[in-house]
């Protein structure tokens, strides 16, 4: 009864947005990924991302149940940070080890947190790192067609040739979800169109990790290689629905920009310089640790209060 | 005796220097990665402690109080020179695993802190109990991360191979660094789990200066406190 009477002073924002409407949306954006992952690389990416997707949700029910919170599976939340870190995964690894990413990301960097909306890096990717720490050598073993082989992007840092048409269709070893630029692009651009995500950090993240790879990548502006480093490894996945995560990146305008080209500078750092040829997911989840204090520095001045004298 | 057995219980359960002071953060989390490195980090920590509390405690009337610090380290450095001499002779694999961070008890803050806050102001045998009190609780906090790290991240306790490979896949990353920090806070949630539920009817009587000056952490400022506080002096605060 006191909950109906007690409103907040204005303005009053009406929308039919909501939580899990926005969870929603993200989720039918990464099923194109989704389904061509599980073509690509058959039974086991499927059996993958249906255990570490269920035993996200469920870890979640389990915590809020066993700390008297509110259970908020419904806000498909859990769904999106199963699958994303399903679609991180090798297709080969062992079937336990993505549910226990699943745990971790769920228990330990989200609700331990406070939730939804309170976690201070990306839950999916934080797990990734976590497994990709823990079982170095599963986590970076590839097979595709039965052939053990290594990623394009591992190719491209060993100075081979490689093939851009298959990266751009996703016919090549790597995660379950992250081959196929095609697919991820039909769900990016369904997010653009709903209006979920908008251009500004995927845009400058991609430009900026462009202009870094044509001035340190020692090709300068070669089409082929410029191309093959954007369609290889997680780059777009990271982009389009790991960067663009509301909770860990900024909200004012010009603190998404900053954050972009952290992200892209990060990104092209590790991929070139750094030990091994995929740098996207540490990028990510270092750049998400610098999020509060960009955010201090480009918070914008309230209307009235003037510019600086 | 009733003093000497209060220290005892003080530095073991009720203010454990690692989950309740969070004191000596750098050896805790940098030394852990074997059950065999926290407690050797931790019995030689505790050497240092009790012969340190003891020479200041009887020092205590002799020290002025402007340099008491120079003197306060003076004084644990020559025990920490002695222990680490007597290891590099006598368990010289140990003293190569542990490194740098002996020396670096020199300026391990629960040394200098009971130092400060207990033995230079207390008589001798209490004083010589707090710190087996503190060293004891240190490496039992030390040996349990210890002991937690190596079993999950490489599946051997003490040493020996406990889950083999075969049954087992260890989760390398628990002796790596980020695992220390999991496995502290863990274990510091545990223990605060425990004493909260014992402490729970207790909860009354609370420090007179608020939470902020009381020792008990275990009540999580939950306690009675801002109930007994007068209507009136509420208003002066604010």
């Amino acid at each position: 009864m006191s909950e109906n009477y007690n409103i907040s002073s204005s303005p009053h924002v009406r929308d039919k947005v909501t939580s899990s409407n926005i969870m929603l949306m993200v989720t039918i954006a990464l099923l194109p990924a989704t389904f061509f992952g599980i073509y690509n690389f058959g039974m086991p990416a499927l059996i993958n991302i249906v255990l570490t997707t269920a035993t996200a949700v469920l870890a979640e029910f389990v915590y809020e149940k066993l700390m008297h919170k509110d259970i908020t599976i419904g806000d498909f939340s859990a769904v999106v940070t199963g699958l994303l870190l399903a679609l991180n995964l090798p297709p080969t690894l062992p079937y336990w080890m993505g549910p226990l990413g699943a745990v971790f990301a769920i228990i330990v960097v989200k609700q331990l947190f406070g939730g939804l909306g309170q976690n201070f890096m990306n839950p999916a990717l934080a797990a990734r790192c976590f497994l990709l720490i823990s079982f170095t050598g599963k986590m970076t073993y590839f097979v595709y067609d039965g052939v053990t082989g290594a990623t394009p992007l591992a190719s491209l840092k060993a100075g081979e040739a490689v093939n851009t048409m298959d990266m751009l269709l996703g016919t090549t070893a790597g995660t379950i979800g992250e081959t196929s630029v095609i697919a991820i692009m039909v769900g990016a651009i369904f997010l653009l169109l709903m209006g979920v995500i908008d251009l500004r950090i995927p845009g400058t993240y991609i430009v900026t990790f462009v202009v870094f790879i044509t001035i340190f990548g020692g090709h300068g502006i070669d089409a082929q290689y410029i191309t093959a480093h954007l369609c290889g490894g997680g780059l777009m996945l990271g982009a389009w629905f790991m960067a663009t995560d509301y909770v860990t990146s900024p909200i004012t305008k010009k603190g998404q920009i900053v954050y972009g080209i952290c992200l892209g500078c990060l990104t092209g750092l590790f991929r070139l310089f750094g030990g091994s040829a995929e740098g996207v997911s540490y990028a990510i989840i270092f750049s998400n640790l610098l999020v509060p204090l960009i955010e201090r520095v480009t918070l914008p001045k309230p209307f009235g209060k003037g510019g600086e004298k | 005796m009733g003093t000497c057995m209060e220290r005892l219980y003080n530095g073991i359960i009720k203010e454990n220097p690692t989950f309740v002071l969070v004191l000596g953060m750098c050896p805790t989390l940098a030394v852990t990665t074997s059950a065999i490195n926290g407690l050797g980090m931790g019995l030689s920590t505790t050497v240092v402690l009790i012969m340190s509390n003891m020479m200041i405690s009887l020092l205590r009337k002799v020290i002025p109080d402007g340099v008491r610090m120079p003197a306060f380290i003076v004084i644990v450095a020559s025990f920490v020179t002695i222990v680490q001499f007597l290891m590099e002779g006598f368990v010289p694999s140990l003293y190569d695993s542990l490194g740098l961070y002996i020396p670096l008890i020199v300026v391990n803050c629960i040394i200098l802190g009971r130092a400060e806050s207990y033995a230079s102001k207390n008589p001798v045998l209490p004083s010589i109990f707090d710190g087996i009190g503190m060293g004891l609780g240190f490496t039992l906090s030390l040996t349990l991360i210890g002991c937690f790290r190596e079993l999950v991240g490489s599946g051997a306790l003490f040493g020996f191979t406990v889950l083999p490979e075969t049954i087992y896949t260890p989760i390398t990353i628990f002796v790596l660094a980020p695992g220390a920090f999991f496995v502290l806070s863990f274990l510091t949630a545990a223990r605060n789990k425990i004493m909260t539920k014992k402490k729970a009817p207790a909860a009354s009587g609370c420090n007179e200066g608020g939470c902020a000056s009381c020792g008990n952490s275990s009540c999580g400022g939950h306690g009675a406190f801002y109930k007994v506080e007068p209507e009136d002096q509420k208003t002066e605060k604010e």
